[in-house]
């Protein structure tokens, strides 16, 4: 009788065949992180998990300690980068037809739920970052050597709000237009740069005034002398192009930063 | 039915702006430094009690109207989860600061917690979960709620009220009592370059990678009765309790457009001109004025040296002596200016809700109002 190996069982016969194929082996390489070896270089072979260190200390991964919420807001964005995207395809930031295409995106579109989607997920981020921050303060995170990088996140903090008013125009509705006209309203106000502004009359060339209606920090924002065409454009650049832009550099100078001050941090 | 109603008006008066906000902070206080009150059942009976008080409020048609907007689920949302989080950081810092106590080491550096571990797959899988969760909730409440679409823009029509997006609706609140050069502008730039400074006039070195409390006691206090009260509180007050004309409603409260407040504000320059020295205002602006433009500098210029002196200023705990003996002069002019900054906001409401008063100095003129 000769005698064989006990033969595996089908699935894990599978397994070794796909993990064998040269295609599998020119994605993935080394085995199964299941040892030392293997969970180094899965971190470091991967472009992603190289966010991360190899080893980390056990405290600063607790749920309770992080509460992931960083995470979560750099989870958040991709989700509205991602269902942003996909919005773009169907809205042109025109006022002809802005409305028509959000009322279009629920009505005609297959499975429409991307704005639903990038609509709540963009008040999930204004509320995780906010969390974050109160969670960074608490643990008194932004110490030594940390400070540069709670200025990053505050940075972070005010362009995430930001993109949120711009992103709150688009749809060209009612409580659009008029939310960002409350907003934009009180730029008109700004010391020396708004038209109603404390000492913008002083800034004046003999009689003529060099701040007014038309020239204040509240068109420079709106475009315009009132919330229009001209805003609806800037406003759609900024929330599609510019502060997503910007933040995403941020973001990953603020990983980075978490990295080279010494990891999550914890007590000495 | 009289006491379902009874109990509607007690809410209704219990949220009035100037109770809300001086019940909140008196609680805030009282509850902070004390461990008893962050017990965990005390929150999950708050904590359910909150569900109960929702889901029965919910009865009532004008309370429906307002909570049950898509807009505004999330900031009910947000309610629970700012009570959920302060609690568990609070609970934790307290935890931690009877072990320290009793001498032993915060939880973050107990037998254990401080050896590295492998980030796959301990730290990878944690991330996959709260992404799992995150989508799981995000869909169901994509699924759950439309996003709303209001009639087609019209610049002709204004809504009544019009409110800026919720997050901002802190500072629409500030304009109860400060004009927006300030409310709009000025605060909101305090706000960003006092969260910057923070870890630059922070110089206590203890309390870095821990919950704690009593090691932290000033610090803690500070930034979240910012937090707390003059951002979280002031936008639930913006978003459930203000309507046409930007009027207080209770929360059980018809949204009725032709609610009429009385207007009875008084600026300074008339209580000083017109009801102390019984005489006409001047005519000059400057020294129509002159009162309150001195308060300001005083506020600003004389304060602080007077807090720095000592630790009690006219027999109250208020001087900032130790601060400055810590800071230094600069770290302590920077960290005194935000403070002023920031106690602006709590000293001209209990103006306004005590004395009436509208402006402290007011040249519409120029549109400089304080
Ligand atoms: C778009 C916004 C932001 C994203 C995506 C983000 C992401 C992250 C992530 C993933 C971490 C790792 C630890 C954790 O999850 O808690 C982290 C840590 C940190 N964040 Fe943020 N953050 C943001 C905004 C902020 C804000 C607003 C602040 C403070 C004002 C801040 C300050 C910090 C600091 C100081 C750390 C290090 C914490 C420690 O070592 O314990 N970040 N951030």
């Amino acid at each position: 009788m000769a005698t064989t190996t006990p033969t595996k069982p089908f699935l894990s016969r599978t397994w070794d065949y796909i993990t064998d194929t040269q295609v599998w082996k020119s994605v993935f390489r080394h085995g199964m992180p299941n040892n030392s070896r293997n969970r180094v270089l899965v971190v470091f072979s991967n472009v992603f998990l190289h966010l991360h260190p190899v080893k980390i200390r056990k405290s600063g991964i607790r749920l309770k300690f992080t509460w992931c919420m960083g995470g979560l807001t750099f989870f958040l964005f991709l989700v509205e980068t991602f269902t942003g995207l996909l919005l773009m395809f169907y809205y042109r930031p025109t006022v002809a037809y802005a409305y028509m295409d959000i009322i279009d995106l629920a009505e005609q579109v297959p499975l429409g739920v991307m704005r639903e989607l990038h609509r709540w997920g963009a008040h999930a981020m204004v509320i995780s970052v906010w969390l974050h921050m109160f969670r960074v303060f608490m643990t008194g995170s932004y110490k030594p050597p940390r400070e540069f990088n709670w200025n990053v996140g505050v940075i972070l903090l005010v362009l995430t709000l930001l993109l949120s008013f711009t992103g709150y125009l688009l749809p060209w509705d009612q409580l659009a237009i008029w939310a960002i006209t409350v907003g934009s309203n009180m730029a008109r106000a700004t010391p020396l740069l708004g038209h109603e502004g404390p000492g913008a009359q002083l800034l004046a060339l003999g009689d003529v005034p060099m701040v007014h209606a038309g020239s204040d920090a509240r068109f420079a924002l709106l475009g315009g002398r009132f919330v229009g065409e001209g805003a609806l454009l800037r406003f759609y650049v900024l929330h599609c192009v510019g502060i997503p832009l910007v933040a995403g550099i941020l973001m990953a100078v603020h990983f980075w930063r978490v990295r080279k001050d010494g990891g999550i941090s914890g007590p000495v | 039915m009289a006491a379902v109603d009874i109990l509607k008006d007690v809410v209704n008066l219990l949220t009035k702006p100037w109770l809300f906000i001086t019940l909140s902070s008196i609680v805030f206080f009282v509850a902070l430094p004390r461990p008893s009150f962050w017990r965990p059942r005390l929150w999950l009976a708050l904590g359910v009690g909150g569900a109960a008080f929702l889901a029965v409020s919910m009865l009532d048609p004008d309370f429906g109207l307002i909570v049950r907007k898509p807009d505004n689920v999330p900031i009910v949302a947000m309610l629970f989860l700012v009570g959920f989080f302060v609690w568990l950081s609070m609970y934790q810092a307290h935890q931690n600061d009877a072990r320290i106590a009793a001498g032993q080491k915060p939880m973050e550096a107990s037998e254990g917690e401080d050896q590295k571990t492998w980030v796959w797959p301990d730290l990878v899988y944690t991330e996959l979960l709260c992404m799992v969760i995150g989508t799981i909730v995000l869909v169901a409440w994509g699924i759950a709620f439309q996003a709303p679409i209001e009639e087609p823009a019209n610049p002709a029509r204004t809504p009544n009220p019009s409110k800026a997006p919720w997050y901002f609706l802190g500072l629409q609140e500030m304009l109860v009592y400060y004009d927006p050069w300030l409310a709009g502008v000025v605060f909101p730039s305090l706000i960003i370059v006092g969260l910057m400074a923070i870890p630059y006039i922070d110089t206590n070195p203890k309390g870095n990678g821990y919950f704690t409390f009593r090691e932290r006691r000033t610090e803690i206090t500070f930034f979240l009765f910012g937090f707390l009260i003059l951002w979280v509180l002031l936008v639930i007050l913006g978003t459930f309790l203000r309507g046409p004309n930007w009027n207080f409603f209770g929360p059980y409260e018809y949204w009725d457009l032709h609610k009429l407040e009385a207007l009875v504000n008084v600026n300074l320059s008339e209580y000083v001109w017109v009801k102390t020295l019984g005489t006409r205002l001047p005519s000059n602006m400057l020294v129509r004025e002159l009162p309150g433009i001195l308060l300001v500098l005083v506020y600003v210029g004389v304060l602080p040296g007077l807090l720095m002196r000592s630790d009690r200023v006219a027999g109250l705990p208020i001087g900032l002596k130790r601060f400055y003996d810590k800071m230094g002069f600069f770290r302590y002019s920077v960290f005194v200016m935000l403070l002023l900054g920031m106690v602006a906001l709590p000293i001209k409401m209990i103006l306004r809700w005590t004395a009436n008063l509208k402006y402290i100095i007011a040249m519409p003129e120029i549109f400089f109002n304080i």
